[in-house]
């Protein structure tokens, strides 16, 4: 089908060409990256490559997220897989002339001890799917998806499987999907299958909306086209010719790459009429979403390209048999997609052999919060927590006590450290209060109040509430109300089994996932961390000072030099004395911001 | 639209995307991302004319233009400041920066400067997690942002708006 001739990318597997000295210089250009600035350093290379006289053996290739953006810029050398960290526009010049051209990796600049990065204690336990691609290719050449078996699953799929045999295979791989709930997508994909209709869609939600998780991001701004052929492959398999794809409008870089990768395959015939010469159709356009969390859900979604306010409606009927335009609709979330293509090139049994029993295959995970290694990891299902956080991830910074860590979002729940052997799937998490969500994880050690966690989470939803049904929009703001108080050092006796009753009865009655996971965070961090619920009501304290109401800064007399430095970090002039004399805090000006504390050299500033 | 405050161009541009869409189905939230992005707002005028156009009850146009936050019914600063409230940046202390804007600008979220440069506002997780704490101006992201880092970006900007 493939006639055209296709890049070599061997290079980037480690296959040196003997005698040359070529390389691939790939340089991250993800949005964590891209912050870092890394374009000018894009810029710099090709300028000084060009210097060296180099541009005949060496490519400079702008490619998407390695998931380690705690370092950027990145750029990564092929072949040896030199590994460079938080790179600057000053030192290109010395890796062109000492790597590029000497062959001497510039030591002091490389993450690791020197090995292929894949052997570093980040990168060595993760089992990439869904990345496979993202840091390898150039998302904006369709040649080098192309050159890594791209489009060869849809291939597959229309000269040598049925419809039937496709959704057969997805079934038998176990795949669930990857936005937050776990449904099965094979049985996802024979419901809308089933449904008769003049008219099908295929939907992709890229609505990221959990703070916290930019696992899809990463995917659609680092292989764009692996998400196309897979919304290709759905049509195929339940009879769709129109794709949507949902997306963040607070993601530029991936709209655009989209857009050049919609364009591009359109042009090669992977899009548009007659798909490789098959009577298939299939087109995808793009959907902006506009801020509203809401629309992550499956029929705010459709609400919402529909052209009208993103709420939910009420299921039954379901999108598989009423959905976009009241038309059968198949919706998957961007992750799920991103497994397809491998399923059906390396078969559903491969899939299949990974992961737990009723978990198949890996997850993606984003490393947020207070980690030492923030980024995205990609991890079979049942790796424990302890693995993620203290071995991929590094643990806390400043040697501090990892208290908790937060999955799933808004809709997820607290993991406290004595539950970091689960090893992590849909059910145990499930089982334990949290859930998987969309997969974000953020760490959070002993300097975070857990009950200011709650109220932060119902902070969010109360806002993001769409308000069409009473139990989430009363539910969640008096639950708001009453974390506030407790927060605010006016908690009552009562107020927990409070919190637990109209959590309860809103999981029980809403008519969203939104509202029914909504008192999660609240139910999850009662049952494991009631001690600082009870510390903050019974005893006005916050343990983890976090709560401004309820601490009060001090400064020890015989500690204190009189330097004047904490008088001038203070934002409300509410620190005085003389020069050499101990100084004090006016209590009562004080706002309790703690950035006279993070000044003292002399530990002088005790927090109460 | 006539007599309002905004240009011929701006006009004519819009009604080439309204005629792009018309007769495809679901066209109203890419009109209004577009409108927007042409005239700074969805306000009043600008609602009726797409009320007009695609002939639907200004009360729905209005409807959707409230229901989602990145449409604004008044015009924004030509920079708009959003302090990211994801949860990654909070626990790395992003209310800290906020509180730090609102005092050096002297407005709140969802407010503007009196010069029109700035507005700042609360924003939800931009996927910046790895280098949180997070801010964006517009479309450029700040990763490691410090509190103490706000006059010297409120500067870099007044520069570039002087500059253009």
């Amino acid at each position: 089908m493939i006639e055209k001739k296709l890049p070599d990318l061997g290079i980037r597997f480690g296959n040196k060409v003997e005698g040359e000295n070529k390389h691939h210089v790939m340089i991250c250009g993800g949005t964590g990256c891209t912050s870092s600035r890394s374009e000018a350093l894009l810029a710099t290379f090709n300028e000084e490559i060009s210097k060296a006289n180099l541009q005949d053996q060496v490519s400079v290739i702008r490619t998407g997220c390695f998931g380690l953006c705690e370092l950027g810029p990145i750029a990564i050398i092929y072949p040896e897989g030199t590994f460079y960290a938080r790179l600057t526009v000053d030192h290109v010049k010395d890796v062109v002339e000492q790597h590029l051209l000497g062959g001497r990796p510039v030591e002091e600049l490389v993450y690791g001890s020197g090995e292929s990065f894949t052997e570093t204690p980040f990168y060595r336990p993760q089992m990439r799917i869904a990345l496979q691609n993202c840091g390898v290719i150039d998302p904006e050449n369709i040649d080098e998806y192309l050159a890594l078996d791209g489009y060869k699953a849809l291939e597959k799929c229309l000269f040598q499987m049925e419809p039937e045999q496709v959704i057969q295979q997805i079934k038998e791989s176990g795949l669930r999907g990857r936005g937050g709930a776990g449904f099965s997508t094979g049985m996802k994909w024979q419901f809308t299958a089933e449904n008769q209709a003049d008219q099908k869609y295929v939907a992709c939600n890229a609505d990221e909306g959990d703070p916290g998780a930019f696992m899809d991001r990463s995917v659609l701004e680092g292989d764009p086209h692996c998400i196309l052929e897979a919304m290709a492959i759905a049509g195929y398999a339940v009879g769709a010719t129109q794709g949507y794809i949902y997306i963040r409008a607070e993601y530029p870089i991936a709209v655009k790459r989209l857009t050049i990768a919609i364009e591009q395959a359109r042009r090669a015939g992977f899009l548009g009429k007659n798909i490789l010469g098959k009577a298939f159709d299939f087109d995808v356009e793009l959907r902006l979403g506009a801020g509203a969390f809401v629309c992550g859900e499956e029929t705010a979604l459709i609400a919402s390209i529909e052209g009208e306010r993103g709420e939910p409606r009420p299921r039954p009927p379901f999108p598989a048999k009423e959905g976009i335009f009241r038309k059968p609709t198949l919706l998957n979330n961007v992750e799920t997609y991103a497994n397809i293509t491998k399923i059906i090139l390396n078969g559903p049994q491969w899939f299949a052999g990974i992961g737990t029993e009723n978990s198949k295959g890996t997850k993606v995970f984003a490393l947020g919060g207070k980690i030492n290694n923030t980024g995205l990891v990609e991890v079979p299902m049942g790796t424990t927590l302890r693995e993620i956080v203290e071995g991929i991830g590094g643990g806390c910074p400043g040697g501090k006590q990892f208290k908790a860590a937060q999955t799933g979002g808004p809709s997820g729940g607290c993991i406290p450290a004595a539950l970091m052997d689960t090893p992590i799937d849909y059910d145990n998490l499930g089982a334990i209060g949290s859930m998987m969500g969309s997969g974000g994880l953020i760490v959070m050690d002993e300097d975070n109040c857990m009950v200011d966690i709650a109220r932060f989470y119902l902070e969010f939803t109360v806002d993001e509430s769409c308000g069409k049904c009473p139990p989430c929009r009363i539910g969640t703001k008096r639950m708001l109300e009453i974390l506030t108080r407790i927060t605010e050092g006016k908690g009552e006796e009562g107020d927990i089994e409070r919190l637990c009753e109209i959590g309860q009865n809103t999981i029980d009655t809403a008519l969203c996932a939104l509202g029914k996971t909504a008192p999660n965070p609240v139910l999850s961090t009662i049952k494991h961390f009631r001690e600082e619920y009870e510390a903050h009501i019974k005893e006005k304290r916050c343990p983890a000072g976090q709560c401004a109401a309820l601490v009060t800064y001090k400064i020890l007399e015989e500690k204190c030099k009189g330097c004047t430095l904490c008088a001038k970090a203070c934002p409300v002039g509410c620190i005085s004395g003389e020069v050499k004399n101990p100084f004090s805090i006016d209590a009562s000006k004080c706002i309790q911001c703690g950035a006279c504390m993070e000044k003292c050299k002399f530990g002088a500033i005790e927090r109460v | 639209m006539k007599d309002t405050r905004y240009t011929q161009e701006q006009v004519a541009q819009m009604q080439k995307v309204i005629d792009a869409w018309k007769g495809k189905p679901g066209p109203l939230m890419p009109i209004l991302h577009e409108a927007q992005e042409v005239f700074g707002c969805l306000d009043e005028d600008v609602q009726k004319y797409i009320s007009k156009e695609l002939q639907l009850d200004v009360s729905q146009i209005h409807d959707v233009a409230t229901f989602y936050s990145r449409f604004t019914l008044s015009p924004k600063g030509k920079y708009t400041i959003g302090v990211c409230m994801g949860t990654a940046c909070y626990v790395r202390g992003s209310n800290k920066i906020l509180e730090s804007f609102k005092n050096y600008l002297g407005i709140e979220p969802g407010e503007t400067t009196e010069d029109g440069l700035f507005t700042i506002e609360a924003v939800r997780c931009i996927g910046c997690c790895g280098l949180a704490p997070a801010i964006c101006v517009n479309e450029d992201v700040h990763g490691k942002f410090e509190a103490k880092g706000v006059p010297a970006l409120v500067a870099e900007y007044k520069a570039q708006a002087e500059k253009a």
